[in-house]
């Protein structure tokens, strides 16, 4: 029961507090890239999502069994780079084998997240925590749908700002950037809750 | 040693990942179709969508599956369409070389307004407001959603209307699809008789609220010596399979919406007020 608290704890803290994209702002370019439409956007999220999860599966145990065994610590960044970029290659090769439909939807997104910082972000956050392997992994997943959320809110919120008239200093990116400032104040409430929930 | 060990780490991480990679990349290759291939490496590669397929690739595709004419292509003109026509084996088409056109001269002094429009500045959004702030329904209202959409930069707002520069355009008919009065189309460009109208109102009503607009006299269908103009809607038309080019009815005009305007040999650059010749 204890351990399910813990999950539950990771899970919710890292969806809304420590949201990824919206407290931490990693992953920046994709959010502010690909938000311009409601379907893209939940493509970009379940994308990122797919691939948090199996980089984390790969990179927590070289980390534990390979790295920290011949003491190369220093060694994380890049071979999690490494990692990362092979995989989201692997990943692609086997959906435009197995579901072109899905390789289509996704298009240019999908090699794009080879240089998400948010990827590499949470693999090296899980391991900077200590968590245990189920435990990253139940992080992971959290970040991803943080990810997923911000993009979801954030495509709402700029198609309602296309359809306004802003004022013409103000056009475009500008007035994005203020709106992503704002959402990101609001996921700053969110703070202290999750801590305190099971208190 | 420690540097040793970690050269041997990163080359064994690297060498597992790159043959799993190739590995792969063998068994799970998706078998592209050769002519496909052959095809798309005509194309242009601008992703315009003139052909009416999403982008090159799309085009190419169904060009390999057979059915869809060559001479597709715009921005590709001629050229493209004997290559395609050459790499699947069937008879070259002729290509029809197509500019923009815009079908309204119902410019700032000519045309009446009958509202003040101060709503979001986009063609489609004033269409929506009882048909924008001209008082004649059918003109362009000059907000620049076709200059928006257009990728080679080829038209402006010249005084309430929008003009294209015939020498940019590519005709890829990317405007004429964004227009919500539909008053672009896709002419010829070996033509020079235009009618610079859209409105279908009659005659006296056309009149009140634009000077230029043409009022259905009908008589330019009977000045033209070869059958080719037929006012239908209280609006001319010129069949272009008939037409020559004489200019009689350009002279017959009593509104001068029927205008020659020469499309091809024009300079690179022009500005808007030269293209209306």
């Amino acid at each position: 029961m204890e351990m399910f608290k813990v999950l539950i704890v990771i899970l919710l803290s890292s969806v809304l507090v420590d949201n990824y994209v919206l407290s931490r702002f990693l992953g920046i370019c994709p959010f502010l890239g690909v938000s311009k439409k409601l379907n893209q956007a939940i493509g970009m999220g379940v994308a990122v999502t797919v691939v948090m999860l199996i980089a984390t599966a790969a990179t927590w145990p070289i980390q534990y069994f390979v790295l920290d065994v011949l003491k190369l610590g220093y060694l994380q960044n890049i071979v999690f780079i490494l990692i990362i970029a092979a995989l989201v290659q692997m990943l692609e090769l086997l959906l435009k084998r197995f579901s072109p439909a899905l390789y289509k939807g996704l298009g240019v997104y999908l090699p794009l997240i080879t240089t998400n910082c948010a990827v590499l972000g949470v693999t090296i956050n899980n391991i900077i925590d200590g968590y245990s392997f189920v435990e990253s992994m139940v992080s992971s997943l959290g970040c991803g749908l943080g990810f997923l959320l911000a993009m979801v809110l954030f495509s709402g919120l700029r198609s309602r700002i296309n359809e306004s008239n802003v004022p013409a200093p103000f056009k475009g990116l500008a007035v994005t950037l203020i709106a992503a400032s704002f959402v990101s104040l609001a996921f700053m409430g969110f703070g202290g809750i999750v801590e305190n929930m099971f208190a | 040693m420690e540097i040793l060990t970690a050269f041997l780490v990163m080359f064994a991480i690297s060498l597992v990942a790159g043959i799993l990679l190739s590995v792969l990349s063998a068994v799970f290759a998706v078998a592209e179709d050769p002519l496909k291939k052959q095809i798309r490496a005509c194309l242009p590669g601008i992703n315009c969508g003139a052909c009416g397929y999403k982008n090159c690739d799309d085009y190419a595709t169904s060009l390999a599956q057979g059915g869809v004419k060559p001479n597709l292509c715009i921005p590709g003109a001629q050229k493209v369409a004997d290559e395609i026509a050459q790499i699947i084996h069937v008879e070259a088409e002729p290509f029809k070389d197509v500019v923009a056109f815009v079908a309204c001269n119902g410019h700032g002094d000519a045309a009446a307004l009958k509202a003040k429009y101060e709503g979001v500045q986009t063609c489609r959004a004033a269409s929506m407001l009882y048909g924008g702030d001209k008082s004649c329904r059918f003109g362009c209202l000059g907000l620049g959603d076709c200059a928006a959409a257009c990728p080679a930069d080829a038209i402006c707002m010249a005084d309430g209307i929008a003009r294209v520069n015939t020498a940019r355009c590519l005709g890829c008919g990317l405007c004429a699809r964004t227009c919500p009065k539909g008053i672009i189309s896709m002419l010829p460009q070996n033509i020079t008789t235009v009618v610079m109208c859209n409105s279908k109102q009659k005659g006296a009503d056309a009149r009140k609220v634009c000077k230029n607009a043409c009022i259905g006299c009908k008589k330019c269908e009977k000045a033209c010596p070869h059958g080719a103009i037929v006012v239908t809607d209280n609006l001319a038309a010129i069949d272009y399979t008939k037409c020559t080019n004489c200019g009689v009815c350009v002279s017959e005009c009593p509104t001068g919406c029927l205008k020659t305007v020469v499309f091809p040999d024009l300079p690179k650059g022009v500005g808007c007020d030269e293209i209306l010749g």
